[in-house]
């Protein structure tokens, strides 16, 4: 019996590692990924299952009632969350994760420290790891949430000498840990890495704008997946070092996709302070003053709809604030109804997380086949008789292609502007989260409708049905 | 721990980012949130090592931090699937209809 449990558990991990595997292979395909959700899921729940016949594991009580508070909360908030909400979601989770992870890593070296037996230096020196990547995580995924959510501003937060005290605290890091490492029973040295580790995660999120959200949110999904490979370390676990390694190269992979869409390095996503205008603003307003701007009122702009062959929505970040998507499902059906052809051209980065627009479309019944990636969508623009976008900005701003000065030059673009006309629905003429003006807005063939983006597509789609 | 079972931990580690790289290569943009946040449920493996730091019957610090530890992974655990199932719920609808 003593050597048949433990050999269980350790298959019932094969088991567990396997359903990962396959779950999140299933997960890269729309037809089966509802299903690789599924499969992941029996494997967490065998994991958890197997963990709990674990020798160690006495306290029964008292976990099973952890368990079921934070499935309760778990529940909750997975039903309760709007599709709009679910960037912070996500961040939200992930931060939780990484929590977790550091607690494992901070609650074994505590353990050691409460037993006066000397720690194995790879254990140390794992929990040191797992206490930064899980505190960075942590931190990062709160500031994340509050910055989506509004408790907090969007845009970047900067301070004078940002960067030397980054390097500071980092420094004092890794004094600290080299200090722990040979000297393991200092815990007031502990507590203090593990204090610079939050910090750290608060410093590391605090100065990049909302518009780049999608980066920082893939990246700490990945973090959170490192942190729990970390916290697998030092409890020696390969079921933990193996799924957290997945999640941490699936984390990775859209973060590169993401730093891809803007064309911009993630060294340059993370420390450039991107999106506050600093140097830019004089060669921008410059130009604006003596442009003049074609503003439509809704009848006009459904009436261009109205009798247009084809027309393609482009859904930027306003349409989620504005949670618009319904509206706009409502206008595009008027629209089919009147036999016009009806296309959604969704930027990678458009939104605050990978997926963002495809996940509230989704959820305002559009079918996915109707949603064209930018390089699908592109070449069509030359055909398409109306391009309306919908709360986008930056992702359909020509400077990108022609300006070389524009901060945002060489970031792949909607080509909207190749389109024989282009409606733009916005609150104002404020530039988007770069700070750079859109020349877009000028050009003779577009036409600007003002105001909240759900209000003017409804205006639209009622007009439209009177044609 | 020994140093060589930390090595050949590393080895596990290396090996899987590797095939979670070749795993996960192409995903279409329509699933970058789903399978991120299915993603995230399966980082809440971490409440693996909060089970077996909350094992012990005495109470103390490590206990605590253990139960602590397992609530906030539960909820990412359990709250991240469901999410992403009701996301993908909502694709697959389609699928029907499309």
């Amino acid at each position: 019996m003593s050597e048949f449990l433990p050999t269980g558990i350790q298959l019932s991990y094969l088991v567990a590692v396997t359903l990962f595997f396959f779950g999140l292979k299933k997960l890269g395909s729309p037809a089966t990924a509802r299903n690789g959700n599924l499969w992941a899921s029996v494997g967490m729940f065998i994991a958890i299952a197997a963990t709990l016949l674990d020798q160690q594991v006495l306290n029964y009580e008292m976990i099973l009632l952890g368990i079921v508070i934070g499935s309760v909360i778990g529940a909750i908030a997975a039903y309760k969350v709007e599709m709009t909400d679910m960037p912070q979601m996500v961040g939200l989770f992930n931060g939780l994760g990484g929590a977790a992870s550091a607690l494992v890593a901070v609650g074994e070296f505590w353990r050691y420290l409460a037993t006066a037996d000397v720690p194995p230096l790879p254990t140390t020196i794992t929990a040191v790891l797992g206490v930064l990547i899980g505190g960075v995580t942590f931190t990062g995924s709160l500031i994340a949430f509050a910055k989506l959510q509004g408790i907090m501003s969007g845009s970047p937060i900067l301070f004078p000498f940002q960067q030397p005290f980054n390097i500071v605290l980092l420094v004092a890091f890794l004094v600290g840990s080299v200090y722990i490492c040979i000297n393991p029973f200092n815990l007031p040295i502990f507590l203090g890495i593990t204090g610079i580790s939050l910090i750290l995660g608060v410093l590391f999120v605090i100065p990049i704008g909302g518009g780049d959200m999608p980066v920082v949110i893939s990246l700490l999904n990945s973090f959170s997946g490192l942190a729990a490979s970390a916290a697998g370390f030092v409890v020696m676990n390969n079921l933990l070092i193996i799924a957290g390694a997945l999640v941490g190269a699936s984390g990775i992979i859209l973060t590169i996709i993401m730093c891809k869409a803007m064309n911009r390095s993630i060294t340059n996503v993370l420390f450039a302070g991107f999106g506050t205008g600093e140097g830019e603003t004089g060669v921008t307003t410059s130009g604006s003053n003596d442009k003049t701007v074609h503003s439509i009122d809704p009848e006009e702009g459904a009436m261009m709809l109205g009798y247009a062959r084809s027309v393609v929505i482009i859904p930027g970040y306003g349409m989620a604030v504005a949670q618009a998507q319904h509206s706009v499902k409502e206008l595009v059906d008027q629209l089919e109804g009147l036999g016009v052809d009806v296309k959604y051209a969704i930027h990678p980065v458009a939104g605050r997380m990978p997926g963002h627009m495809n996940v509230l479309l989704a959820e305002a019944n559009v079918p996915y086949s109707q949603l064209y990636d930018m390089d699908d969508i592109n070449p069509q623009f030359d055909q398409t008789d109306v391009a309306l976008v919908i709360g986008a900005n930056d992702v359909v701003n020509p400077a990108a292609r022609e300006d070389k000065n524009s901060p945002i030059y060489g970031m792949p673009i909607l080509a909207v502007d190749h389109a024989k006309h282009t409606i733009v629905i916005k609150r104002s003429l404020n530039t988007g989260f770069s700070g750079v003006d859109n020349e877009l807005f000028y050009k003779d063939k577009t036409m600007m409708l003002f105001g909240s983006a759900k209000d003017i597509v409804a205006q639209l789609s009622s007009e439209v049905k009177q044609l | 721990m020994s140093t060589e079972t930390l090595i050949s931990a590393l080895f596990v580690f290396v090996l899987a980012t590797f095939a979670g790289f070749e795993v996960i290569t192409k995903v279409p943009p329509t699933l970058h949130t789903p399978l991120m946040s299915g993603a995230n449920a399966i980082s809440g493996i971490a409440v693996l090592g909060a089970l077996i730091i909350a094992g012990d019957r005495d109470w103390n610090v490590t206990v605590i931090l253990g139960l602590i530890a397992i609530v906030l992974a539960t909820i990412n655990v359990v709250g991240g699937f469901l999410v992403t199932d009701r996301m993908l719920q909502m694709f697959k609808k389609k699928e029907a209809k499309a």
